[in-house]
């Protein structure tokens, strides 16, 4: 697998954020592409237009008006053997105190033997900025993802033809990792192109921590907080490169399944998915 | 023990001077004043001692003393490290290997960091006994246990966490460690420790703090019963793997729902001190613990009767009335399939058996066995708190070990006697006695107590357990 490695200076802070997003951000962004122009290799487009944003700030239900549940155990546990059945009960997916939560439980509904949620955005777009700033759970057979999935994917254009890209994928084993990937035809399941992340001194299920994308026609980089660990480009895929159309947000938190294996005596639930915010940017 | 009373001592006077100053309001403290900091060094062992002093290896009584050495060609991308021959089981200067590392001079303040790290490696696969930190050989207040470490034949680093770092802001026990050669076949081996020390890792996280091993426990107890509570801690690693270690009762904080029933000291030990309930509860870090006493305090305690036999015409097993005979074990927790457990107890002095968790237990004493050939009856007191089960069937077997005076060898012969449910009034001392009618009684070694025929009795106490001639 070809990836390029980009250490930079910090970019993205949630206070850039808070107030005057579009000058601020811009200013942020300008001063650091700035500095990394000489590189020839990298193609950069500034995301600075706020298109789509959930600061989950209304406690209570999630905002219809821009997710959707999405209910049961899908065909096979979601095509990965996963354990859960996703509920839109307040138990597995409510908002409180301006944090969505995410709740994996342990208890027999609906033939299943867990409960979580998996919520996914109405509106879709292609290309653009995506992240989310997320506290992760933790344990074996945990495996919580913030993805995004083209919005064409059905009995027409089938998976992984309709495309997949990981903004952050996590082993709850594997407390200090996550994964970054993106799938489409001859490069999907474990053959996906992917690169982890692991944080020094430092683990994902303690503080919440931003995920996210950069999004262009030739490019996908990858950042959590301030470090951009990948960029993927169309030279990078062994396949055709599925992702110049629009694609939904998925945030799920699954239990079980292919990816983690299954819980183990010690896994402890409940367990949460804590997500301050998802925000979506265009050039 | 001496030397922390002397810190406290230390620590109230200095709380006082504060005091003063405080109330006096019209002066502030001098620039002058130099607040007392102490070292908050992390290496214990790099390629030397790190800041121990001179005199700071103390071994456990009974082990090898000189089992510690600096090994000059061995080491963790270095060439030092820390070695540890372990004697072999027959070993005159020691059967095992154990010591703490104790500072020479005050303690650390170990408050920034969360875990005790170290690499190692030994001539075998092996597992060691225990390691840890905390231990100074005066109250061990802050005393952590990994047990059973896995060493391989290459360097591997170890994380033993720090339950709660804020309380060791003066400690001085950095490392202990016991080995024994339970595992090799009584033979010898040599391990290695080097880079050891006290880290910030960052990734120690999600504390499951637990006491008496996460179980709520009802007991049934006694004014002036002293019962202490051991509790784990467990963290999960940044590899994912949940790290359990023993640690000290100091490390969490007890509360009482009755204090006129019961109540715990900051060294875990639960005291009673009245008649009724009360449940015991634990947080460690402000986390609450998992797992529970609660005790149920019928008040003063019923003693059994003082035994007023001549001493010269018994041979006493368990008593505080008679010289008791050397004896193996009051229990021998044999696998697999006894489930009892002991909770042995003083009250008013006198010490008493306890068996909880009971299917079947056993008193040996076969170094020497008893000869009871001139004794013509056994006697056992037995006292059942709470309910008699409705099913209650009990059978006591009294084994002669034969020429051999071993357990087993073919030459055992037994005399089992059946009690039935009526013997017994709940809450009170019965006295179970009868005579010994079995043909060779001149090697006794093992008295067996069990339920049969599916009786459910849990808990009882035992006293005087004695064999006599009229």
């Amino acid at each position: 697998m070809k990836t390029k490695i980009f250490k930079q200076n910090p970019i993205y802070r949630k206070g850039d954020f808070v107030l005057g997003i579009l000058s601020l951000t811009t200013l942020v962004l300008f001063s650091v592409f700035s500095s990394c122009s000489n590189d020839e290799t990298q193609t950069v487009a500034n995301f600075n237009e706020l298109v789509m944003q959930d600061e989950f700030d209304t406690d209570g239900a999630l905002n219809t008006a821009i997710w959707d549940y999405e209910i049961g155990t899908g065909e096979n546990g979601w095509g990965n053997n996963e354990l859960q059945y996703y509920t839109n009960r307040s138990e597995n997916v409510t908002v409180q105190n301006g944090i969505l939560i995410i709740t994996a439980k342990k208890e027999s509904f609906e033939g299943a033997s867990y409960t979580s949620a998996r919520i996914v955005t109405k509106g879709e777009q292609a290309y653009g900025r995506y992240e989310a700033r997320i506290r992760l759970p933790y344990g074996q057979g945990i495996w919580p993802a913030f993805w995004l999935l083209g919005a064409d994917c059905g009995p027409a254009v089938v998976w992984p033809q309709c495309g997949e890209i990981d903004i952050m994928e996590y082993r709850g084993q594997e407390p200090t990792t996550i994964h970054g990937s993106v799938h489409g035809n001859g490069f999907s399941g474990g053959n996906a192109i992917t690169k982890s992340y692991t944080l020094e001194n430092d683990r994902f299920d303690t503080g919440f921590h931003v995920f996210g994308i950069e999004w262009g026609p030739e490019y996908i980089n990858f950042y959590v907080d301030d470090v951009l660990y990948n960029q993927i480009t169309p030279a990078d895929v062994p396949g055709e490169w599925v992702f110049d159309h629009p694609f939904k947000i998925i945030i799920n938190l699954a239990v079980g399944g292919s990816f983690v294996g299954n819980p183990n005596s010690e896994t402890v639930f409940p367990q949460t998915m804590l997500v301050d915010y998802v925000r979506v940017y265009k050039q | 023990m001496k030397n922390r009373k002397y810190i406290y001592l230390k620590n109230s006077f200095i709380l006082g001077l504060f005091f003063v100053a405080s109330v006096s309001c019209e002066r502030e403290v001098s620039d002058e004043v130099e607040f007392a900091t102490l070292p908050k060094t992390g290496e214990i062992f790099t390629d030397a001692p790190i800041g121990l002093g001179s005199n700071f290896y103390f071994p456990f009584e009974g082990s090898k003393a000189t089992a510690w050495t600096v090994d000059e060609n061995e080491g963790y991308k270095s060439n030092a490290s820390m070695r540890f021959d372990v004697p072999n089981a027959d070993d005159l200067g020691g059967n095992f290997a154990g010591a703490i590392f104790r500072i020479d001079g005050g303690g650390r303040d170990l408050t920034e960091f969360d875990a005790l790290t170290f690499w190692a490696k030994a001539s075998q696969g092996v597992s060691i006994g225990e390691m840890g930190f905390g231990t100074d050989f005066g109250e061990n207040k802050y005393q952590v246990t990994k047990s059973g470490i896995s060493l391989s034949t290459n360097w591997v680093k170890y994380i033993i966490p720090i339950p709660d770092a804020s309380k060791l802001f003066e400690e001085r026990g950095m490392f202990w460690y016991s080995a024994g050669t339970q595992n090799t076949g009584s033979f010898g081996y040599t391990f290695w420790i080097d880079e050891l020390k006290f880290e910030k890792l960052g990734t120690i996280a999600q504390p499951h703090p637990a006491i008496l091993g996460g179980v709520d426990k009802v007991q049934q107890t006694f004014t002036g019963t002293n019962i202490t509570i051991d509790g784990t801690q467990t963290f999960n690693l940044g590899s994912g793997i949940n790290q359990t270690v023993s640690v000290a009762p100091s490390y969490f904080t007890f509360s009482s729902t009755n204090v006129d029933v019961a109540r715990v000291s900051e060294l875990g030990i639960v005291s009673i001190v009245g008649s009724g309930t009360a449940k015991i509860t634990a947080t460690l870090d402000g986390v609450k613990a998992k797992g529970s006493l609660t005790v149920e305090s019928s008040g003063g305690f019923e003693l059994a009767p003082i035994p007023t036999r001549n001493p010269s015409n018994v041979i006493s097993i368990f008593s505080d009335t008679y010289n008791n005979v050397p004896v193996d074990f009051f229990n021998g927790y044999w696998e697999p399939f006894q489930t009892t457990k002991s909770a042995d107890f003083v009250a008013e002095g006198n010490h008493i058996l306890n068996y909880t968790d009971f299917n079947f237990v056993g008193n040996q004493f076969s170094n020497p066995t008893v000869d009871a050939s001139q004794k013509s009856n056994l006697h056992i007191n037995m006292y059942i708190p709470g309910e008699v089960p409705a099913n209650m069937d009990f059978l006591i077997t009294i084994v002669d070990f034969g020429h051999d005076k071993a357990d087993g060898g073919g030459d055992d012969t037994r005399q089992q006697v059946f009690f039935d449910k009526a013997k017994w009034v709940p809450n009170t001392w019965i006295t179970l006695e009868f005579p010994i009618t079995m043909t060779n009684k001149n090697n006794i070694g093992l008295i067996i107590y069990e339920n049969i025929n599916f009786s459910s009795l849990k808990n009882f106490y035992l006293d005087n357990i004695y064999f006599y001639s009229e």
